[in-house]
């Protein structure tokens, strides 16, 4: 298990192939990278800026890959936020799970994501056209967190 | 009891502070929350009944009615937008 908080980019293709190196049971690994958009509500967004509750974080994000870890098999996850200032295009969040067999690999990175939007103490303030604001949380995410909790 | 008090995000810039240390009275953290919408202005505004606010105890998120240890770490933030 790898769990990072850092300024610095991180690279997909070098974390992924770190996952399987020197193994071969693994049969399965899902990724997701959350990049920095240029708009959102209706606004230009020139750029973001990334606060989090240092220590915290951590914790949560080691809790919520635990919590992955006992709803499915997973032979190895990485996770890894970014925090300070972030221009569009900029990856922010990669989450990568490696399992025996696809179907729990993207479950359990759908579901780390999912709780991650909705319980890891990071804050996203925008510099727009119409001035700085920080992001409103969103229903949606919280119905997406939600979804796991019936099954 | 002594508390270490940390506000993050837009509750940070609202407030116009970090982190302080308090002597507290209370047993709750509504009681916190209560003890700090007395001191008026964006305080009561941000914390009255219905805004959403989470607060954490040694860094776990916990509901308004938990009890606050002695030297806790309390933490005070808008609902998280990471990702």
């Amino acid at each position: 298990m790898k769990i990072l908080v850092q300024t610095d980019p991180f690279d997909l293709g070098a974390e992924v192939a770190a996952m399987s190196r020197g193994r071969t049971d693994i049969g399965a690994i899902a990724s997701f990278v959350g990049l920095a958009r240029d708009l959102n509500e209706g606004s230009g967004v020139a750029a973001m800026t990334l606060e989090h509750y240092p220590g915290m974080t951590e914790k949560a994000l080691a809790a919520l890959v635990d919590d992955a870890c006992s709803r499915w098999t997973l032979l190895d996850v990485t996770v890894i936020h970014r925090v300070g200032r972030l221009l569009p295009g900029d990856p922010i969040v990669l989450v990568a799970v490696a399992s025996l067999h696809r179907g729990e690999a993207f479950d359990a990175c759908e579901f780390i994501m999912d709780y991650l939007k909705t319980q890891a103490p990071f804050w996203k303030k925008e510099e727009t056209t119409e001035g700085e604001r920080w992001v409103e949380a969103r229903a949606s995410d919280d119905a997406a967190a939600a979804r796991w909790q019936a099954s | 009891m002594k508390l270490r008090v940390l506000y993050f995000a837009r509750l940070r810039e609202r407030f116009g502070v970090g982190e302080e240390t308090l002597d507290f009275a209370g047993a709750t953290a509504a009681d916190l929350v209560a003890a700090l919408q007395t001191r008026g202005g964006v305080w009561a505004e941000e914390l009255a009944a219905g805004r959403a606010f989470r607060v954490a105890v040694n860094q776990d998120v916990v509901a308004l009615d938990a009890l606050l240890p002695d030297n806790a770490e309390v933490a005070i933030f808008p609902p998280v937008t990471g990702g």
